[in-house]
């Protein structure tokens, strides 16, 4: 009973995944869908933008690609071998990688836009319909998880929902 | 009420599952074997230190004091890289949380079908196409993923490594994705050092010797003379074994870098031409290759080792104290601990259990006005806000008590 406590009020303390962290607590977490990677043009992270049938009844599919082909785009972006990344890493090599003690990567600055662009979607799209994305560096860049959430049980559907939309209405 | 459940914070190197060693709070991550990386670190400080006490001051007069400076610096570059690719992340790979693992299970039991009792399943093979090539990908039973490509585990450190090329003892680590390229400019930049060092130990001889004549030179100059346990014989005897042992390990590396091989993938032969499977990452070219290595990305660590994770762990103590629930003491200091302690706990629950509760307990404080806790409840979007939240219920404690 007391356990519950302190996760509480780390919500209160965390007010950006505030509403996340209510349709965490609010509803119960009925199934996960793991989207898997894209290997098919080398060991470059990218997705499959395969449309996983779980998800059918909840979001529209042409929803579900756009995340997932910008997410790809962004990863290329962090991952493109080019004129920038040469300059990095000779920069870089020429102190001895002690430069990275004081700059971002630009593999991070693209990490950061990741998780920003993640839980922009979290709150507009996913959110709503229940659903929630985990930043696939979470879980080793193996796979983008999508958690499926559900009202509670048959009577506590409607406060389910109700708390949802509170959330997001704040 | 007697058995609590604590939530302790801990970083999460702390929980990984494994067999590393964690220096500095999680920044340093190595195998837990770390002898021959000990052993490599005095070897090379060893015979610098003993080039630059008794060699680097004759050849800085006598020739340019530009060679110890240039030393110097090859060797702090030398040591930079070697702590870096002890120090990093290989490109552990983190294991199946307990749904992934199930989820992967489920997909490789719809493969396989129904297997019957007493055979043994297929094994857990999974192919992809890579730029038009099948390559398999193998399932990992201690991590329980199915690898990436390229990826391999590394029974030293029971981890699986990304584009895993070596468990290096030399430098105490597993030699991946993360440190490749770090390993490599240690190799080459030790093997600059051992010919570098090598070079000007034969340079001084020779130089004494023109002075003062061969064999002179052999017995006064500590070190060079074969038979006289000095460190200038050290450093030339240690010079020249490595030198031969870094510099091949530089040349097979740089050649490994120009096809955009690893060693794991050499040794097994996987793109050794038969059955026309030929090595789907390299590009072709040996200088886009290099480039890749080299200067690719530079690759985040995905363990998070300095994140801070919950750790629960169930004392018995007393009820929580009311210091464990700050918004609702911060927000209502007038109050009774009692009173905002009561509606918090039933709120961990689903808000229908709330309800009835806090009209319990609203009961018990204010008996005579039975007919307030309905009508503030009532209409939940006029005055009250939602009851999701621990500060909102103590929003409505204090309503109550205010009309009370």
């Amino acid at each position: 009973m007391q356990g519950l406590v302190p996760t509480a009020t780390d919500g209160n303390m965390a007010t950006e995944f505030h509403n996340l962290q209510e349709l965490r607590h609010s509803a119960s977490l009925a199934n996960k869908v793991f989207i898997q990677r894209d290997y098919s043009e080398g060991t470059t992270c990218k997705f499959q933008t395969k449309f996983p049938s779980e998800l059918e009844s909840r979001i529209e599919r042409t929803l579900f690609e756009d995340t997932v082909k910008t997410l790809n785009n962004y990863y290329a972006e962090a991952e493109k071998i080019g004129g920038q990344s040469y300059l990095e890493g000779c920069l870089a090599c020429a102190t001895a990688y002690l430069i990275f003690l004081c700059m971002e990567t630009r593999y991070e600055k693209v990490l950061k836009k990741i998780a920003k662009y993640i839980q922009e979607q979290n709150e507009k799209i996913y959110a709503p319909r229940g659903l929630l994305i985990t930043d696939p560096i979470e879980r080793g860049m193996r796979v983008i998880e999508i958690s499926i959430y559900e009202d509670r049980g048959s009577s506590g559907s409607s406060s389910g929902s109700s708390s949802v939309s509170g959330s997001t209405a704040r | 009420m007697s058995a609590v459940m604590i939530t302790k914070k801990v970083r999460k190197w702390e929980k990984l599952p494994g067999k590393n060693t964690f220096c500095c709070d999680g920044r340093v991550m190595m195998a837990r074997q770390k002898g021959v990386f000990y052993l490599t670190l005095f070897l090379i400080v060893g015979t610098c230190s003993l080039f630059f006490a008794f060699e680097c001051p004759y050849l800085a007069v006598h020739l340019s004091p530009a060679i110890p400076v240039f030393a110097v610096v090859l060797f702090l570059f030398v040591i930079a890289m070697l702590l870096r690719t002890s120090f990093s992340d290989p490109g552990v790979l983190p294991r199946a949380l307990p749904e992934e693992a199930t989820f992967i299970e489920m997909e490789i039991e719809a493969a396989n079908g129904n297997v019957p009792a007493g055979q043994r399943p297929p094994p857990r093979i999974r192919n992809v196409q890579i730029n038009n090539q099948i390559v398999k990908l193998k399932y990992c039973y201690t991590c329980k993923i199915f690898r990436p490509p390229r990826a391999s585990h590394c029974s030293i450190c029971d981890n699986c490594v990304d584009r895993f090329d070596h468990h290096c003892p030399w430098v105490g680590n597993c030699v991946g994705k993360r440190n490749y390229r770090y390993f490599y400019l240690f190799t080459l930049s030790l093997s600059l050092l051992t010919i570098y060092i090598f070079t000007f130990d034969i340079v001084h001889v020779v130089m004494r010797s023109v002075d003062n004549g061969f064999l002179k030179t052999l017995k006064e100059t500590p070190g060079t003379y074969p038979f006289n346990h000095s460190p200038k014989k050290t450093t030339v005897l240690v010079c020249f074994f490595t030198l031969w042992s870094v510099v091949g390990l530089t040349g097979f590396h740089t050649y490994l870098i120009s096809l955009n091989q690893t060693t794991n993938e050499d040794i097994k032969g996987s793109w050794s031409g038969k059955n026309r499977v030929q090595n789907p990452y390299s590009h072709k070219n040996i200088i886009k290759n290099c480039c890749e290595v080299l200067c690719g990305p530079t690759y985040p660590s995905v363990l998070d080792r300095r994140g801070m994770m919950q750790e629960d762990s169930s004392v018995s103590a007393t009820p929580a104290a009311p210091s464990s629930s700050p918004s609702s003491s911060s927000s209502n200091p007038v109050t009774q601990t009692t009173k905002t302690t009561a509606p918090l706990i039933p709120n961990e629950h689903t808000p229908e259990d709330a309800k009835p509760s806090i009209a319990a307990s609203a009961e018990k404080s204010c008996s005579p006005k039975e007919e307030l806790p309905p009508d503030s409840e009532l209409p939940p979007d006029s005055k009250v806000p939602p009851l999701a939240s621990p500060e909102t219920d103590a929003e409505a404690s204090i309503i109550k008590d205010k009309t009370h």
